[in-house]
C-alpha cells in the first residue's frame, strides 16, 4: 500500500531530521567521541532498544528457535535472503559493478527455480558468493561520508547517511510492499523473528565481553560500515602494514596533544584516531610509530 | 533492528575465535602460509571433535590457552588497545592489564567456537614486500549462511617468529573497538580501575563457565 511504504519513509526522514535540534544542544557540549557528537540521544535510544527488546523481541525469537527445526529456520532465512538478493543487485549496479550484479541476478534465478523459491541456497554451493550490499553503502560509494553515528528506535545502529538508505531499503522492500495486510504484517513479523532468533547467541556474547556495550557497538558498527563501503578493501590497508605518505604525514602534523576535532560534515573523513604525542614521549619498546596506523 | 549489522555480529559470534590458529608452526613459513595452515587446523579439530561441538566450555577455554597462545603477541595488542594510558601505567599495571585482556578475549572465543560447523578457510591474495615485517593476512570464512565472512589478522615479525596482534572480523579491527571503552574506562578509574572492571568480568564468566 502506497500510504504504508510513505509513511514509514516519512518516519524515518522525520527521525533523521527531528534528532537535529536536540542534538544541536548536545554537540554544544564538547562531546567525547568525534564520530558520535549524539552520544548521549543515542545511548537513551539505545537503553529503549534493549528495553523493548529484552521485554519482547527476545522471548519471542527464543521461542521460535526452541519451537522451529533449524532446517525450516534456515529455509525461511534463506527464502527472504533470496528476495533481498534482487536489491543486492540493484545496488550493485549503481555502485558500477555490473559483474557482481550479474553474479548476484544469477543467485536470485538458480535459487527461486532449483533452490525451490529461494528455500536451499544453491547458488552459494555452485560458488556464486552472496554479497552485502544495500542503499546506504551505495550512496557510500557515490561519495556520502556516513555523517555522525545514529541509533534508531528499533533499528538499531545506523548513521545519518545509512538512515537515509534504510528508508530507500524499507520504500522499495517487496514485503513491506505486499498489498494484503495480514500477510503482509504475517511476512514482516516472520522475517524479523528469523533474523533475531539467528542473533541470539551474538547478542549473548556482547553482553559479556563488551565494557560498554554501547561504545562496543558503535565502534564495531562504524568500523563494519566503512569496510562494507569498500568491500573489505579499506584505502588504508591497501599497503598491508607500511605507512601510507598520507598516514605518515597525519601522524607528523598531530604532533600536539589537542583533542581531535568534529569532523566538518558530509565528507568521507576516516574514523578518527586518538593523535600519539609527539617525540617528547618515550616510546615503549611494545609501541612502534607503526601502530599510529590504526 | 538493523538486520545489516546484526546479522554480521551473529557471524562474529561463530567465527571470531577462528583468528587465533594453534600448534606448532614450521619455522620460516611466510605468514600467509602459516595462518592457512593454522586456521584449516583450527577448524578440522572444532569439526572433528565431539566434545567440543556438544558444548564443552571447559574444554574449548583449555585448547585456546594450550594451543593459541604462542602465536599471538598479546602484550602488544594490550598495549595498543590501552593506548595513552600503556605508558603512563607501570610494568606491574602492564602486565596486570595484557593477564586479564588476555583471560577475557580467551572467554570471547571459546564462546564464539561453541557455533562453528562446517566452515572452511580461505586466503585471499597476499601482497606484501618480502622485506616486511607487519602485514596483513586477509581470509575469507566460507560454508555458513549468508555471505562469506570476512578475516584479516595483522602479524608481526618477532625474533621468536610471526606472531598475530590484530585481528579483523566483518570490517571491525579488535584494538579499535577496545580502544574507545578502554580509554573511557581509564579517564573515569583510571588503569588501576580498568584492571578491576577486566577482573570483575573474568570472574563473573568465569563463575558461568562453570556451571
Amino acid at each position: 500500500m502506497k500510504s504504508f511504504k510513505l509513511s514509514w519513509a516519512a518516519l524515518f526522514l522525520a527521525l533523521a531530521v527531528c534528532a537535529v535540534p536536540v542534538l544541536a544542544q548536545t554537540v554544544a557540549e564538547a562531546p567525547a567521541n568525534p564520530n558520535d557528537p549524539y552520544e548521549k540521544y543515542n545511548r537513551a535510544v539505545f537503553e529503549f532498544n534493549d528495553t523493548v527488546d529484552n521485554a519482547f523481541f527476545k522471548p519471542v525469537a527464543k521461542g521460535y528457535r526452541a519451537v522451529v527445526p533449524e532446517p525450516a529456520r534456515n529455509c525461511v532465512g534463506n527464502i527472504f535472503s533470496n528476495i533481498g538478493d534482487v536489491f543486492v543487485a540493484a545496488n550493485n549496479l549503481l555502485q558500477g559493478k555490473p559483474l557482481e550484479a550479474a553474479g548476484d541476478v544469477c543467485r536470485v534465478l538458480i535459487n527461486s527455480t532449483v533452490g525451490l523459491f529461494g528455500c536451499f541456497d544453491i547458488a552459494t554451493e555452485v560458488g556464486l558468493v552472496k554479497h552485502n550490499e544495500d542503499f546506504g553503502q551505495t550512496l557510500g560509494r557515490w561519495g556520502v561520508g556516513s555523517g555522525p553515528y545514529l541509533v534508531l528506535p528499533f533499528f538499531g545502529p545506523s548513521s545519518v547517511r545509512d538512515s537515509f538508505g534504510l528508508a530507500v531499503d524499507l520504500y522499495v522492500d517487496p514485503v513491506a510492499n505486499i498489498d494484503h495486510v495480514p500477510t503482509r504484517n504475517t511476512m514482516l513479523g516472520v522475517r524479523l523473528v528469523d533474523r533475531r532468533a539467528a542473533l541470539l547467541d551474538a547478542g549473548d556474547l556482547l553482553e559479556k565481553v563488551a565494557l560498554d556495550r554501547y561504545a562496543y557497538l558503535r565502534d564495531a558498527y562504524l568500523q563494519r560500515r566503512r569496510s562494507q563501503v569498500y568491500d573489505g578493501n579499506l584505502p588504508e590497508d591497501q599497503q598491508s602494514g607500511k605507512q601510507s605518505a598520507t598516514t605518515a604525514a597525519i601522524v607528523a602534523l598531530s604532533a600536539t596533544d589537542t583533542k581531535p576535532e568534529l569532523p566538518s560534515g558530509w565528507f568521507d573523513a576516516p574514523i578518527q584516531r586518538e593523535p600519539l604525542p609527539a617525540a617528547q614521549a618515550t616510546k615503549p619498546a611494545t609501541e612502534s610509530l607503526a601502530s599510529t596506523s590504526f | 533492528m538493523n538486520s545489516n549489522f546484526f546479522s554480521a555480529l551473529r557471524r562474529l559470534s561463530i567465527v571470531v575465535l577462528m583468528g587465533f590458529p594453534f600448534a606448532a608452526a614450521a619455522a620460516g613459513e611466510t605468514p600467509d602460509v602459516l595462518v592457512k595452515n593454522l586456521s584449516t587446523e583450527v577448524l578440522d579439530t572444532i569439526n572433528t571433535d565431539k566434545d567440543i561441538q556438544k558444548g564443552n566450555v571447559r574444554k574449548l577455554t583449555e585448547l585456546v590457552n594450550v594451543k593459541i597462545l604462542p602465536h599471538v603477541n598479546f602484550q602488544r595488542t594490550t598495549a595498543l588497545a590501552v593506548g595513552r594510558g600503556w605508558r603512563q601505567a607501570t610494568p606491574e599495571q602492564q602486565k596486570l592489564l595484557t593477564e586479564e585482556f588476555r583471560k577475557l578475549l580467551v572467554f570471547t572465543y571459546a564462546g564464539a567456537l561453541q557455533q562453528v560447523k562446517d566452515q572452511k578457510i580461505q586466503l585471499k591474495p597476499f601482497r606484501a614486500d618480502p622485506a616486511d615485517t607487519d602485514v596483513i593476512v586477509r581470509t575469507l570464512i566460507v560454508g555458513g549462511r549468508g555471505e562469506p565472512i570476512q578475516l584479516d589478522y595483522r602479524v608481526e615479525k618477532t625474533d621468536a617468529g610471526w606472531k598475530i596482534y590484530d585481528i579483523n572480523v566483518l570490517g571491525a579491527w579488535l584494538v579499535e573497538n577496545y580502544k574507545t571503552q578502554f580509554a573511557s574506562e581509564i579517564s573515569q578509574n583510571g588503569v588501576d580501575g580498568l584492571i578491576k572492571k577486566l577482573t570483575d568480568m573474568n570472574h563473573a564468566l568465569d563463575k558461568a563457565a562453570q556451571r
